[in-house]
């Protein structure tokens, strides 16, 4: 399950230098990372695998979500088959003294699904972003001018997808 | 249907009809736009459904849905418990989840990783390439594994991916190799400070 599809390269330099899990750790997510099967024991295999028990196997999931290795344990949703076809990156020039609270604003959307702070760069002076799913442009486009209105700043971009290349979350 | 569906539903019947105009006139090589994309999870989230439009829902999905998200309970046997939360039985969790996953509306269930906690690092990147040079671009860039997001974009800096490795030097190494493969301009805009990731759709 931790293969890689055949066009994608493992370099070797990823094989050497390893994420700081715990060597069963690491194990236990090359595992489950593709998705769990949908039985009644969906962890009995990978327990089998590890020479553990079923137990051992949650408790273990449960310590790397603790420990914030794990961001969540659940379902990755493909909104496009839900609907939600539109995808707007708002990218915003906000003044530095301002960036703490309008982040803290934009955050409390609940279209915005992420909020970070980047750096700006001559040629992209942008420096934050917020992504907004919505189940059409203009609806997003109604979120970024209600966000404007919040924050009180109009200096931004609504940058849509045109075409999904990749999507697969993070593998180890 | 009401008008504020209907209205959703062009949406979406135009917007896959732009996409495939759009891959028409990109498929004057097969070949590569087939390579190019990393199809797998979108060719999932494509079939077994009508096109163009959204998976149909019931009651029960929609419960399920908005749950598996957010409150997947992590037990030996997480859907006998989803089960008892939503009233139904665990078959029906068992045979509803199958059926949304081959219509792509549940892609997995399993660990989201956080690069950071991990050790790793992760950033935001974009690069300015000519349209015709599309297809060979995302190729370039889908090949690595340590590539999870990739977007075509309506903008000047058109092609937008993230990227996560175990150290700043892969990351660096990766983001090398890009530019030196397609020599054109790339933005590197890693996370200064995180206000929010929480990615649910509710429905």
């Amino acid at each position: 399950m931790s293969e890689n599809p055949e066009n994608e390269k493992t370099n070797e330099i990823t094989n050497e230098k390893r994420y700081s899990v715990d060597e069963a750790d690491e194990k236990l997510i090359r595992l489950i990372q593709d998705g769990i099967e949908f039985t009644h024991s969906p962890f009995e295999k990978c327990a089998e695998e590890l020479g553990i028990s079923e137990d051992e196997v949650v408790a273990r999931l449960k310590a790397l979500i603790e420990g914030k290795k794990i961001r969540r344990f659940g379902a990755s949703i493909g909104h496009l088959a839900l609907g939600f076809t539109a995808n707007g990156m708002g990218v915003w020039d906000i003044p530095p003294d301002k960036v703490e609270e309008t982040g803290k604003k934009m955050a409390s959307f609940d279209e915005v699904s992420h909020c970070y702070e980047r750096p700006p760069t001559p040629d992209w002076p942008y420096n934050m972003y917020t992504m907004i799913h919505c189940r059409s442009q203009e609806e997003c486009k109604a979120v970024a001018e209600r966000i404007s209105k919040t924050i009180g700043i109009t200096n931004y971009q609504l940058v849509f997808s045109e075409r999904e290349l990749k999507k697969k979350g993070v593998r180890i | 249907m009401d008008a504020k569906n209907a209205a959703e539903v062009k949406d979406a019947v135009d917007a896959k009809n732009a996409a495939d105009a759009k891959g028409a006139a990109d498929a004057k090589d097969t070949a590569e736009v087939k390579n190019a994309t990393d199809t797998k999870d979108t060719a999932d989230a494509m079939k077994n459904r009508p096109v163009g439009l959204p998976a149909e829902l019931d009651e029960i999905d929609r419960k399920l849905i908005n749950l598996i998200q957010l409150r997947f309970p992590v037990s030996k046997h997480p859907f006998e418990e989803i089960a008892a939360e939503i009233g139904t039985t665990e078959d029906i969790v068992i045979s509803k989840l199958t059926r949304l996953k081959n219509e792509g509306v549940v892609r997995r269930i399993g660990p989201i990783i956080n690069t950071r906690g991990i050790g790793g690092t992760n950033t935001l990147a974009a690069v300015k390439v000519p349209d015709n040079q599309i297809e060979k671009a995302a190729a370039v860039i889908n090949k690595y594994a340590e590539v999870s997001h990739n977007y075509l974009r309506n903008e000047n800096y058109n092609i937008w991916f993230t990227v996560s490795a175990p150290t700043q030097e892969r990351l660096d190494l990766i983001l090398s190799e890009i530019q030196t493969e397609l020599d054109c301009p790339l933005l590197n805009l890693p996370t200064v400070k995180q206000f929010k990731i929480q990615v649910n759709f509710h429905v």
